[in-house]
């Protein structure tokens, strides 16, 4: 997701070049998942698209589904926030594989389930980071993960206003995750803050 | 069955009794109520930021206390409310993620709050209760029949404020 309403205005060029960095930086993370996890993350072809603000919540099934949230601020040449998103279930069963407990045994998260979680979005966050570096040659660090679990609405609320403040309409860099046969499902959302997305854009040649 | 009207974020909705106004997922928003026990007309308010001067471009007042505040109100007042009968209720406003170092855009549901109850006092509405802050969401609702708002949450279950 990007900023403000300028984004009406980008070409399909600039639009093509950032379907391009989240599907590099998707695949390097769906890469280190799967290699966590020990199994085959299938990865959809990112969308991107400019929707209404109040419309987000809509992508990942209505503002008040259960999901785990994890967030991490980006520091850096291009400063962003990165929202990894999990439907309750999925992440459940994400922390019953990385823990070696068998499959419905998490049902709620104890202090240990809350840390792998957060690692998981660290790590994502990284692969995605270095991803984006090997394209844009913009260093990019993330902050320690911060992890919340309630309503979709709420937790995307925080990216949300974020994007409010600078127009009605956010450019959704979104990518759905699968670990097929096990049904784990999470998004992953990319949020340039004002300034940033004509950085990167730059930095790719389409600036 | 009363009439359940939705109310999306960055928008507000109006009615009457026996109607119910709710508004899903708030984190840092704030759903803001004005209600009138006798006429039994009142409106939901789904802000995301407190003031709109603050904001480079919006086609959208309702996002913002103090652009959609006034338009609730003319709004409920057309419906035949009387503006001293009035009375609100607020909820919302949490931080969803704590880090060490809050930016201001991380405190923002608190001076979503803090904007909220400035420009009630202003309007002259009396704040009848509020439940905001903390760090989770809150789904909310108006029941226009008697003015009771109920707060749902995930991690601290329901009341009625």
């Amino acid at each position: 997701m990007a900023i403000s309403d300028d984004i009406l205005e980008l070409s399909p060029v600039q639009l093509d070049a950032l379907r391009e960095i989240g599907n590099v930086g998707a695949g390097n993370s769906a890469t280190a998942l799967s290699q966590i996890i020990n199994h085959r993350i299938d990865m959809n072809v990112p969308q991107v698209s400019i929707v209404p603000i109040t419309d987000v919540p809509d992508l990942v099934g209505g503002p008040d589904v259960m999901v785990a949230g994890v967030f991490l601020r980006v520091y850096g040449a291009a400063p962003s926030n990165i929202l990894f998103l999990l439907p309750q279930d999925s992440a459940f069963y994400l922390v019953d594989m990385i823990l070696g407990k068998p499959h419905g045994e998490t049902k709620t998260l104890d202090f240990m389930d809350e840390s792998a979680l957060m690692e998981i979005g660290n790590i994502l966050a990284g692969a995605y980071l270095n991803a984006l570096f090997n394209l844009t040659k913009l260093s990019l660090l993330p902050s320690i993960p911060a992890l919340a679990m309630d309503m979709a609405g709420a937790i995307l609320s925080v990216v949300l206003i974020q994007l409010g403040q600078m127009g009605d309409h956010a450019l959704v860099i979104e990518t759905e995750f699968q670990a097929d046969e096990d049904g784990i499902k999470g998004h992953f959302f990319l949020v340039p803050d004002p300034g940033s997305l004509d950085t990167i854009l730059t930095a790719v040649g389409v600036g | 069955m009363a009439e359940l009207i939705k109310v999306g974020m960055a928008d507000y909705k109006v009615g009457r009794a026996p109607a119910i106004l709710i508004s899903y997922g708030l984190g840092s928003c704030i759903g803001v109520s004005m209600y009138d026990p006798t006429a039994k007309v009142g409106g939901l308010l789904h802000i995301m930021l407190p003031d709109s001067k603050q904001s480079r471009t919006s086609e959208n007042p309702a996002k913002f206390a103090d652009t959609g505040m006034p338009l609730m109100l003319k709004d409920v007042l057309a419906l035949g409310a009387s503006k001293s009968r009035l009375v609100a209720k607020m909820a919302g406003g949490a931080q969803m993620f704590a880090f060490a170092k809050a930016t201001d855009i991380m405190r923002v549901g608190q001076r979503n709050a803090e904007t909220v109850k400035s420009i009630l006092k202003t309007m002259g509405i009396r704040l009848l209760a509020e439940d905001t802050g903390e760090n989770y969401g809150r789904t909310v609702q108006i029941n226009l029949e008697n003015g009771v708002y109920t707060v749902k949450t995930m991690v601290k279950g329901e009341k009625d404020i």
